[in-house]
């Protein structure tokens, strides 16, 4: 074989091995997803977060508009605080905004879900959510209807 | 008779350690002979066409069957509970993390590192390297380090091909003969892949395979016994020790970065 022919073979083949990677890092991983580049952030303390992880989504109307930077626990108030991160282009959320913690699906992941107040003023960067419904802990559900059922039925 | 067994087994673990020690200063060796590569990167072109460019073939055709297989078993299994569209995430992880770095490094030293621990072990049995030597060549610099260099490119190369052929490989047999949603396979595989926490732990993991394997193919050729029979045993003892160091060290790395989840 001669020398070029051999060099561009392992031309092709060093192009094709980073060409696969390419494909790994757009096509399967989620550096091509939603990222946020510049946003502020907001906190938010719940009685329970049930399993919100670190990088889960916070959406508003189901749309994503940012992520969990934080969790938190505060020990004074036995709280649980939640930092997120949300993307610049949506910084006109009102001041009294709700959030929530949700599951998306019944077994899904649980992320932040935002409901929008009326107030006049807009959430600025640092702000505290003061409205906040903690994740609902789906065994608690079930023991305490369990438990209404049994103490019926006596 | 108890003495001999105890005598016996001192001697195994003397030899063990007396190899180790070999292998590590063989290894510092190794490692002060690859800045001299930059001027001859010729040898290395070279070796990367004979270890890596024609590892290709191997390479490409078990990742997409292990792809396809992996497919089609997973898509039975999550069909029972309606979430057949997990396929393409459950498939891209256990490829990513897993499947594609330890079966890569295991195709490789079948393929390559055997075939270099065959090529120095002649040479070392046809008395080439001390002829290089007497030339004042020095064998490690001129064999050894290319061959090593050349591995260690190479099987991160040949992983992240594995992994992309694989991953084509299930999508062909989800999306393609099963049925599975075609936004939901990569959607689903996006949201759950991670860049830094998969595939960059895929690629650190397939760069210490390379390292492992192209370090033992070059020593197992070097330390052979320079007869016909010593250089077959090496280049059997080059596969089995790779596969041990890279099941071993597979281990270890999977609990560093992921045990702490």
């Amino acid at each position: 074989m001669s020398r070029r022919a051999l060099e561009i073979a392992v031309g092709i083949f060093i192009a094709l091995g980073i060409a696969a990677l390419f494909m790994l890092a757009m096509k399967v991983s989620n550096l091509s997803a939603f990222d946020v580049k510049a946003g502020y952030t907001l906190t938010a303390s719940f009685e329970n977060i049930g399993g919100l992880k670190v990088r889960s989504p916070v959406r508003i109307g189901g749309v994503r508009i940012g992520r969990v930077v934080s969790i938190d626990y505060d020990s004074e108030h036995f709280e649980a605080i939640v930092m997120m991160s949300v993307d610049n282009r949506y910084n006109e959320l009102p001041s009294d905004t709700e959030a929530g913690i949700y599951t998306a699906g019944l077994l899904g992941e649980q992320y932040i879900g935002l409901a929008p107040g009326g107030a006049e003023e807009f959430l600025r960067d640092g702000d505290r959510i003061d409205e906040t419904q903690s994740a609902i802990i789906l065994e608690k559900m079930i023991g305490n209807l369990l438990f209404d059922g049994a103490s019926e039925g006596k | 008779m108890f003495l001999e067994k105890i005598q016996k087994l001192g001697r195994l673990g003397l030899t063990f350690f007396e190899r180790i020690g070999r292998a590590s200063f063989f290894l510092m060796q190794l490692l002060a002979g690859l800045p001299g590569l930059v001027v001859h990167f010729r040898l290395v072109v070279q070796q990367l066409y004979s270890i890596g460019v024609l590892s290709l073939a191997i390479i490409l055709v078990s990742g997409a069957t292990v792809g396809m297989v992996l497919g089609l078993q997973m898509y039975n299994t999550l069909i029972d509970f309606g979430a057949e569209e997990s396929l393409g995430p459950t498939v891209a992880l256990s490829l990513v993390r897993e499947l594609g770095p330890v079966l890569s490094a295991l195709l490789f030293s079948g393929r390559a590192g055997s075939a270099v621990t065959a090529e120095i072990g002649l040479m070392k049995a046809t008395d080439q390297l001390s002829v290089m030597e007497m030339m004042a060549v020095d064998p490690i610099k001129r064999v050894a380090a290319p061959r090593f260099l050349a591995g260690l490119i190479s099987l991160p190369l040949l992983t992240a091909m594995f992994s992309a052929v694989g991953i084509l490989g299930s999508f062909f047999v989800g999306v393609g003969m099963l049925g599975v949603d075609d936004g939901a396979f990569w959607s689903q595989m996006q949201s759950k892949v991670d860049l830094h926490g998969d595939i960059y732990n895929g690629v650190i993991k397939s760069i210490a395979f390379g390292f492992v394997a192209s370090w033992i193919a070059v020593f197992e050729g070097y330390d052979a016994v320079p007869t016909t029979e010593g250089v077959s045993r090496a280049t059997t003892r080059t596969v089995v020790h790779t596969a041990f160091a890279v099941l071993g060290l597979d281990f270890v790395l999977t609990a560093l970065m992921y045990g702490e989840e």
